[in-house]
């Protein structure tokens, strides 16, 4: 019954990516990442085999529990957990409950975070290869840590899993899961500068939790190693222990699971609330601009790029703060601007076939077209005015806010024009509604590249009247130049918007059915 | 051909997907002030058919009139005499099931004051009252389909076209908008509605068609079509392809 449920387990996996050959060349990219990874942490592990007991003890315990922690956290925040093996899919099949636990044990291994994970584990065997004892030590240290790493994983999402099914947990997961990942470059700046500080602490630190269940198996290598018979007993007690324990959680989580359907309510609530609907003009254009501004704030596939904005700042002022030149972050607006408008030109696809609405309602494209701006307008212009003058403020140097307030206006307003017509006529493949932001989107990868650098070049030409008068300031230094662009950018970018609006709305009367038909292929 | 007595009249509509030929050349008019039925096989072409005639997909050739407009040459004009139910798309879902119903009407253009009256009334209809603030994608199967509906109804069309209406509907919300249905013909609205539930569409509907393959195979009143036996027996003669039921020994061996 295990072998059977492996071989389901690779049966699947292989079919996946029979299904499309870019699933292969995602699995070979993720697979090379995976191999330059695995491969940088077995040549240091080998390293260390020449080093300092010491400091190989404090490297190999707070790296594997750092994965440990890895393994329960990011499955559950990134709702990217594998769920080919969904143990709710086994409730009809009377699976004895021994072996499907071994059976998803082993089927965890199976795939990059396992393989990864269990390769880097025995690669410390390797450390403590100093003699027979401790490489022995080590190697049931690494195979302890590893199946406690997936019965560790699987209790947390088993826990979770009636959780993670309500949208509500989905969306604010998805989201908050944007933070640490754009704040990754000064968040690990900063933790190396720490570490650099502070040696003697780390290996106080190591010790320490060597004595608890993220640690204990991961330093039975290194305690063999350094002839301390009975701490190292000891910890093979914690570990085996940590292991039984949590096996034994899965298993009484998963008989839970198995006869529980997933929580899936959410209490009734009456209505009375139209919210912008209400607020906004009672138009088409009105109507769809509501939504839209609606969408912005509960769909995470939008709001999700709304959390990135206030880190952009942040990002970049670390930045100006490492060379002490504040100047970069003068590109916080224009990048603003480029990002938000940006942000519209997949629109259609975002609706997916839900546009089947607009359409069967007969809304003519340019109600369709100013509306999405407009919700977009609505709050990207304050943003980009406030990001575009502040930086100004901490420089205090205020020679180039016209120039960069006029290039960021024309650039918010010449991207949405684009925006505008591009999603009109093109669709790009995104995440389906309801999954998360960081799904791996259905549809052709190719003509969504094609689409958005074809895109981005169109918009670099139609901005190059803003550029150009930026770099004739640069090359002058003449401040008259800023002046002219603070006048140009708003009016050349309204102009060009205006016209977007009205290209994309005529291509939309014209080949309405056409997009439609388009987002349906990836349904 | 299409008489103001005609509320939809098709003429020779074909869709070719690939090499598939999903719908054959089909002609077909509905009266005014019918209740008419499209039944078929899965993948008979019915949902197909449906949305070339409504203006959802442009068909490779054929023509679509509503009442007079063509639905290809001024969809603008034909969207507006038609509320459409497609099946399988969806919808805004992150809006609460009365911003829905509100969008839908404003979407056509309707004065704010007349669309608030209308959604509240569709809503108790509906039996949503309850559910009026809760957002659509919460919402059951069955709910999701009667607010689609809710949609579709919101700017008094003189046609409906509703694609598969009652899947997943509960037996008493069914008869409720069944009712709807009823004395919405009464006062001179036509309902196209395509199922393959065959008793439904028997009891429910005045005409019917018959469609596989991508073809016509009977169409008329319904009594016309079952000619004395029941629909279903009718549809099973029709469309063939019941295999016989030898094989399968072993299902009585327990």
């Amino acid at each position: 019954m295990v072998a059977h449920l492996l071989r389901l387990k690779l049966t699947l996996l292989r079919n996946g990516l029979k299904r499309s050959p870019w699933q292969l060349v995602g699995l070979a990219f993720g697979g090379l990442y995976a191999l330059g990874l695995v491969g940088m942490c077995v040549v240091l592990l080998v390293l260390l085999r020449q080093e300092d007991p010491g400091l190989a003890q404090t490297v190999v315990v707070l790296g594997g529990s750092a994965a440990l922690l890895g393994w329960g956290i990011v499955p559950v925040v990134a709702s990217a957990v594998d769920m080919t093996l969904d143990p709710a899919r086994f409730t009809t099949s009377a699976v004895p409950m021994p072996q499907l636990l071994a059976g998803l044990a082993l089927g965890g291994l199976i795939g990059l975070p396992g393989l990864a994970t269990l390769l880097v584990a025995l690669g410390t065997v390797v450390t403590w290869s100093r003699g027979v004892l401790p490489a022995v030590g080590a190697l049931v240290g690494a195979l302890l840590a590893v199946f406690t790493c997936v019965v560790f994983s699987r209790v947390v999402t088993t826990a979770t899993a009636s959780l993670a099914a309500s949208r509500r947990f989905k969306d604010v997961s998805g989201i908050a899961f944007m933070v640490p990942l754009v704040l990754l470059g000064p968040i690990t700046a900063g933790i190396f500068q720490g570490m650099a500080g502070s040696g003697a602490f780390l290996s106080e630190l190591a010790g320490r939790i060597s004595w608890t269940p993220l640690g204990a198996a991961w330093s039975l290598g290194g305690d063999v190693e350094r002839g301390q018979a009975g701490p190292a007993g000891l910890k093979l007690l914690i570990a085996v222990a940590t292991l039984a324990a949590l096996s034994w959680c899965w298993k009484l989580l998963l008989e839970r699971a198995l006869v529980t359907p997933p929580y899936a309510g959410s209490s009734r609530r009456k209505g009375g609330r139209l919210g912008l609907f209400a607020l906004l003009p009672g138009t088409p254009a009105g109507a769809i601009t509501a939504r839209a501004l609606t969408y912005w704030f509960r769909d995470p596939r939008y709001s999700g790029s709304l959390v990135v904005i206030p880190l952009l700042p942040v990002v970049l002022a670390f930045q100006g703060s490492q060379t002490n030149d504040y100047g970069v972050l003068m590109i916080t607006g224009p990048l603003t601007a480029f990002l938000l408008a940006w942000s519209i030109s997949g629109d259609v696809s975002y609706d997916n076939t839900a546009f089947a609405l607009h359409l069967a309602a007969g809304v003519r494209g340019v109600h369709d077209r100013l509306g999405r701006a407009l919700a977009c307008l609505a709050f990207a212009l304050p943003t980009v005015l406030v990001l575009a003058i502040v930086p100004f403020f901490i420089m205090r140097d205020w020679a180039w806010w016209p120039s960069i307030l006029g290039l960021s206006v024309g650039v918010l307003l010449t991207g949405l024009g684009l925006s505008s017509v591009v999603s009109a006529r093109y669709t790009i493949a995104v995440p389906l509604p309801g999954d998360s932001p960081f799904k791996k989107p259905p549809g052709n990868v190719g003509q969504t590249l094609a689409v958005q650098f074809g895109g981005m070049g169109v918009l670099l030409v139609l901005v190059l009247p803003e550029a150009g008068l930026v770099l004739a300031q640069v090359l002058t230094g003449a401040p008259l130049f800023g002046w002219i662009n603070l006048a140009l950018g708003p009016v050349l970018g309204a102009a060009l918007f205006i016209v977007g609006v009205r290209v994309g709305g005529r291509w939309l009367d014209a080949r309405g059915p056409e997009l439609l038909a388009q987002v349906t292929v990836n349904r | 051909m299409s008489t103001p007595l005609t509320a939809l009249s098709i003429r020779g509509l074909a869709k070719r997907f690939g090499t598939k030929i999903a719908v054959d050349g089909i002609s077909l008019d509905v009266p005014a002030g019918s209740f008419f039925g499209i039944v078929g096989p899965n993948g008979a072409g019915k949902t197909t058919t449906l949305s070339m005639a409504t203006g959802l997909l442009r068909p490779d050739f054929g023509t679509a009139v509503v009442h007079g407009v063509d639905v290809w040459a001024q969809p603008l004009q034909a969207k507006k005499l038609m509320g459409i139910l497609p099946d399988g798309v969806r919808l805004f879902d992150r809006l609460s099931g009365e911003q829905l119903v509100t969008y839908a009407g404003l979407l056509r253009g309707m004065e704010r004051e007349v669309v608030a009256a209308r959604v509240g009334e569709l809503l108790a209809a509906m039996d949503l009252s309850q559910d009026a603030g809760t957002l659509v994608v919460d919402y059951s199967a069955g709910m999701t389909k009667k607010i689609a509906l809710a949609s579709a109804l919101i700017h008094a069309p003189r046609v409906l076209v509703l694609d598969e209406p009652f899947e997943s509907v509960d037996p008493v919300s069914a008869a409720n908008i069944r009712d709807i249905l009823d004395r919405y013909v009464a006062t001179g609205g036509t309902v196209i509605v395509s199922s393959h539930v065959m008793d439904l569409v028997q009891r429910m509907c005045d005409h019917v068609a018959v469609i596989a393959g991508g073809r016509i195979l009977a169409a008329g009143t319904v009594d016309q079509v079952r000619a004395g036996a029941s629909l279903e027996e009718r549809f099973v003669q029709l469309v063939g392809g019941r295999s016989r039921t030898e094989g399968l020994e072993w299902l009585r061996t327990f």
